[in-house]
């Protein structure tokens, strides 16, 4: 029974090897601290992560999905904006 | 017919080990029976990892005083096969959950206490005891913010809340000197450098506890009265309900697994 003035946060994690944290989830709390706790409990129980952000969710500005054609569309016809036309040097390694 | 209860070889050093192992198991089943219950489901999923961080210190203490006592008992064995008056757990830990308050309050009493003896029992010249000592002090360390922030919100949030947090120290107050006694059987382990004295922790729980209760907006009850009993396997009325919930599978159908 979660009452509706319980915050929302977004959970972001960044794993054992990850580079950047990754948003994972969201859950309920009272304030950024409760987040944090309930985010290591209900996120990271089979060792996950090694460090956890949380958010309010009312933080995030998101786009609308009635506009993704104006928003997404044109970038579909773009395939040379991909780095598939040249070969990539065997010196540079993993990219 | 039911399964008969075991018997057990009472050295100190295995009953030193089956009382820390009750506390932790008992506690534990408590915790547990608040899994579906608690007020939401991200407290559901809190309580029940901290019910199964104990029932994992709880099983290395088992199995540790089984090797001790040699006599082909095992952790189970020493979990379903013993009756009420063989357990020997802290009252506090048997103690009903009640409402979330006393669950929380409960917890921290325990934890507060947990936290530096775990610390301390790292120092222990048995190395079993130490091992487990490290890894449980991690875990512990966790079970008190746990309880503490929650104890903070509570005591500091609605009248409501408050109420109800000030009702949970009330009762259970007298329920935490029993975690710093020692009989007998303990002080040759203590004067072996074995186990810690637990009395030389009671100021640093004191601080604790009366530090997170200030921030809560609580007070200490001013008693200093307290129940004792657990530790020489006389419990209150509730753990005999707790084990026959527990403990009805094997007794039932011995020897039963998954």
């Amino acid at each position: 029974m979660t009452t509706p003035n319980t915050p929302l946060w977004e959970v972001f994690i960044r794993s054992r090897n990850g580079l950047a944290h990754k948003h994972c989830g969201s859950l309920h709390a009272s304030d950024a601290t409760m987040a944090l706790q309930a985010a290591r409990d209900i996120f990271t129980r089979r060792g996950e992560g090694l460090s956890i952000w949380v958010v309010p969710s009312s933080a995030i500005t998101a786009s609308d999905p009635a506009e993704k054609g104006m928003m997404f569309e044109p970038a579909e016809s773009k395939i040379y904006r991909h780095p598939t036309f040249y070969d990539v040097p065997e010196e540079v390694g993993h990219m | 017919m039911a399964t008969p209860s075991i018997l057990v070889s009472e050295t100190p050093l295995v009953l030193y080990t089956l009382r820390r192992a009750d506390d932790a198991l008992i506690l534990a089943h408590r915790l547990s029976e608040w899994c579906g219950h608690a007020p939401a489901m991200e407290e559901d999923m809190a309580l029940s990892n901290i019910a199964l961080d104990l029932i994992g210190q709880a099983r290395e203490l088992y199995a540790y005083a089984a090797a001790v006592e040699g006599r082909g008992n095992d952790e189970d064995k020493f979990a379903y096969l013993r009756d009420v008056r063989q357990y020997q757990n802290l009252l506090l830990a048997e103690q009903p959950n009640g409402d979330f308050a006393h669950t929380i309050v409960r917890q921290l009493f325990y934890s507060a206490f947990g936290d530096p003896y775990w610390r301390a029992m790292m120092a222990s010249n048995d190395a079993t005891l130490a091992a487990i000592a490290a890894k449980s002090e991690k875990e512990s360390a966790y079970h008190l913010r746990h309880a503490s922030e929650w104890v903070i919100r509570l005591g500091d949030g609605t009248e409501e809340s408050h109420a109800r947090a000030q009702a949970a120290i009330d009762d259970l107050w007298s329920f935490t000197g029993e975690m710093f006694a020692v009989d007998d059987g303990e002080r040759s382990l203590i004067d072996g450098g074995t186990v810690i004295d637990p009395v030389t922790l009671k100021d640093v729980w004191l601080a604790t506890v009366s530090r997170v209760i200030d921030e809560a907006t609580l007070r200490l009850p001013q008693s200093d009265w307290m129940q004792q009993g657990g530790r020489s396997g006389r419990h209150s009325e509730h753990l005999g309900h707790l084990l026959s919930e527990l403990q009805y599978m094997q007794r039932t159908f011995p020897g039963v697994s998954w």
